[in-house]
């Protein structure tokens, strides 16, 4: 496998203004901390799982890649090229190398546009010279490589059940060949044996074409079903970061714990007699962090140094970096 | 885990549907239109009366501004509605016919209505979809505009327009039309915001669609439903306020007549017993509105089903 990245993060950092109400309008608006600071890499035929609760800025570093909102500060790169800091026309070629699939299929689909239409969308719109058989051939084509029937073509979306939808969504974003796409919790809508179906297609695909992919969930048995890499991000912060295997076996972060401890085991007597670790309070809120280390008011080992002193992601082993003073 | 024998959902999905045409939610649409009842007949109604207009001056005996001498002065005796005359609605005072009146009336109105509704429809949307979709500082000042606008009494206005610049078809088309998009780029804008943020606009922009191209392919197709439905219950209110105007004297001019001259001619005699003169126009009148607003109900019902 050619192991040279084809995506680097680097100190990606993505503020939202927020203005509360009651604010008058040369009141500065207050800072909401998205995405802080977050560095990865990705090789082609690569997954990156990217886990994390409600609100702790995964879809936002998944926006901020494809520069649908607008990054503070950091690199994006791309085969050598740095997204951010191109225009929007100079964006244009590189978009049909990176696709997008979302977590509501059907919110996903036009709904007055039919699935050939749709499926057909990128590559009428980046290459708009090509012959109208050609384009068919490439949707027939599509479509069968996600297991959509191709005489379904004239259909609308309303007539697919959510799995079908989700295919449909995957087809949009093969038809162009990318080289990587980014999953948005792609399976979080889906009943799980749907989820099963599309996870295990997006792996074939995955393996078929060598795509590079960012998978987004908050199922941690999906993504580890999945992932090469797995993220853990916590207020938008990193807090682990390690191969699949690695994250499973010797969590190092408290949270990462947590979170692994409550993955429910299948078989009863397991499940029962396991050490079940409780994170107490809620996320803090984002607008204004907690100082030092942004987990230190839910975890249980913190100690004064946390409050004073934002802990260093560092590695520790090779492939794992965590972000903590007193890691395992 | 469960692995998706793509075998196996080949053949399940045979068995589930043929090939062929999916069902359009236009199609959808036009299908809980049709079982609708109210709103066919109203649109087989209406059509009819359209339809009238056109063919019924083949039929006619007198055409709209000639004056039967014999009948004027005295439209109660001899103007009353009767086939051998040829006066088939009777005749006004001056001794018009009415039967052309009306259709001339109807004509009208009906041009009134539907070309102001399709000014109104068309700048409504393009503003409200332009102030939506840009947003900010533009849909700011874009929006107070039509508030500013919206503040200003329209009916009182309207009147001092035609006072001023003297009563012509030319001036109401103005005045009307002017004021009538306000509400239309108000409901198109609040919808555009909201389509804004749905996923497949968000997963358009991902791919590189131009944003001319997210409007004219996925934003305006999914605002035409909204459209349609408010267009139609446009009209009729475009209609109304016509008939006001011409109601106060203001409107259209004469010998060319309108609905709401129409009644006001009748409405004016009918103390002399020539109620005939009242009734045809306004017949006319409440059925059109009546068929225009079943229509539009119908409409709103096969559009969007779920808000029912």
């Amino acid at each position: 496998m050619n192991n040279q990245p084809i995506l680097e993060v680097k100190n990606l950092k993505v503020n939202f203004d927020v203005s509360s109400e009651g604010d008058m309008p040369w009141t500065k608006a207050k800072k909401l901390q998205a995405v802080n600071d977050i560095s990865f890499s990705l090789s082609a035929g690569e997954t990156l799982g990217v886990v994390g609760e409600s609100g702790c800025g995964k879809s936002t570093l998944a926006r901020a890649i494809v520069k649908m909102v607008p990054a503070e500060a950091g690199e994006v790169i791309w085969l050598g090229n740095d997204l951010l800091g191109l225009s929007h026309s100079e964006t244009r070629p590189y978009r049909k190398q990176i696709q997008m699939i979302f977590q509501d299929p059907l919110a996903s689909l036009n709904p007055r546009m039919n699935i050939g239409e749709i499926i057909a969308e990128p590559l009428r719109t980046h290459y708009p010279k090509t012959p109208e058989a050609d384009v068919q051939a490439r949707v027939i084509d599509v479509m069968n490589k996600v297991g959509l029937l191709d005489n379904l073509m004239n259909r609308y979306p309303h007539e697919f059940s959510g799995g079908q939808c989700q295919r449909i969504g995957i087809a949009r974003a093969l038809i162009l060949k990318p080289k990587l796409i980014i999953c948005d919790e792609p399976v979080s809508a889906l009943d799980v044996s749907i989820q099963a179906q599309v996870v295990n297609l997006l792996m074939d695909l995955q393996e078929e074409m060598k795509l590079a992919l960012i998978f987004i969930a908050h199922d941690l048995s999906v993504v580890k079903h999945i992932s090469t890499k797995i993220m853990v991000l916590y207020l938008g912060n990193m807090v682990e970061l390690a191969k699949s295997d690695d994250i499973y076996k010797s969590p190092s972060h408290p949270y990462t714990q947590a979170l692994i401890s409550a993955v429910p085991i299948p078989d009863p007597n397991v499940e029962k007699n396991k050490d079940l670790i409780l994170i107490e309070g809620d996320l803090p809120s984002p607008i204004n962090p907690p100082s030092g280390c942004v987990f230190r008011t839910r975890c249980q080992k913190a100690q004064e140094v946390c409050a004073l002193e934002k802990p260093e992601f560092k590695g520790i082993a090779q492939d794992h970096s965590v972000a903590c003073h007193f890691h395992d | 885990m469960i692995v998706a024998n793509k075998g196996k959902i080949k053949t399940m999905a045979e068995n589930l549907s043929e090939s062929g045409p999916g069902r359009s939610l236009w199609k959808d649409a036009r299908m809980r239109f049709i079982q609708n009842k109210a709103a066919t007949i109203s649109l087989f109604i209406l059509l009819s009366i359209v339809l009238f207009s056109f063919i019924g001056p083949y039929f006619a005996v007198w055409s709209y501004e000639q004056i039967d001498w014999n009948a004027m002065g005295s439209a109660a005796r001899v103007g009353m509605p009767s086939i051998e005359s040829g006066h088939y609605f009777g005749t006004d005072d001056l001794g018009r016919d009415l039967y052309s009146r009306v259709i001339q009336g109807t004509q009208i109105s009906l041009m009134v209505g539907v070309l102001g509704a399709t000014v109104a429809v068309i700048v409504g949307t393009l503003y409200g979809a332009t102030s939506g979709y840009l947003g900010g500082k533009t849909d700011q000042i874009m929006m107070r505009i039509v508030d500013i606008l919206m503040s200003i009494p329209y009916m009182f206005v309207l009147i001092l327009l035609l006072v001023v610049f003297g009563r012509s078809i030319g001036m109401l088309f103005i005045g009307i039309g002017l004021l009538s998009w306000l509400d239309m780029s108000r409901i198109v804008r609040g919808q555009t915001l909201n389509l804004k943020n749905k996923e497949f606009i968000e997963a358009a922009r991902v791919t590189g669609v131009s944003d001319f191209k997210i409007i004219t392919r996925h934003i305006v197709p999914n605002l035409l439903g909204i459209v349609a439905v408010y267009a139609t219950l446009l009209v009729p209110g475009i209609i109304l306020a016509e008939s006001f105007i011409s109601f106060l004297g203001l409107g259209v001019q004469e010998p060319s007549t309108s609905w709401g001259a129409l009644i006001k001619e009748g409405a004016g005699t009918i103390s002399y017993d020539t109620e005939w003169q009242l009734l045809f126009p306004l017949a006319f009148f409440v059925v059109s509105l009546f068929c225009f607003y079943f229509i539009g109900d119908g409409l709103r019902d096969a559009l969007d089903p779920k808000e029912r």
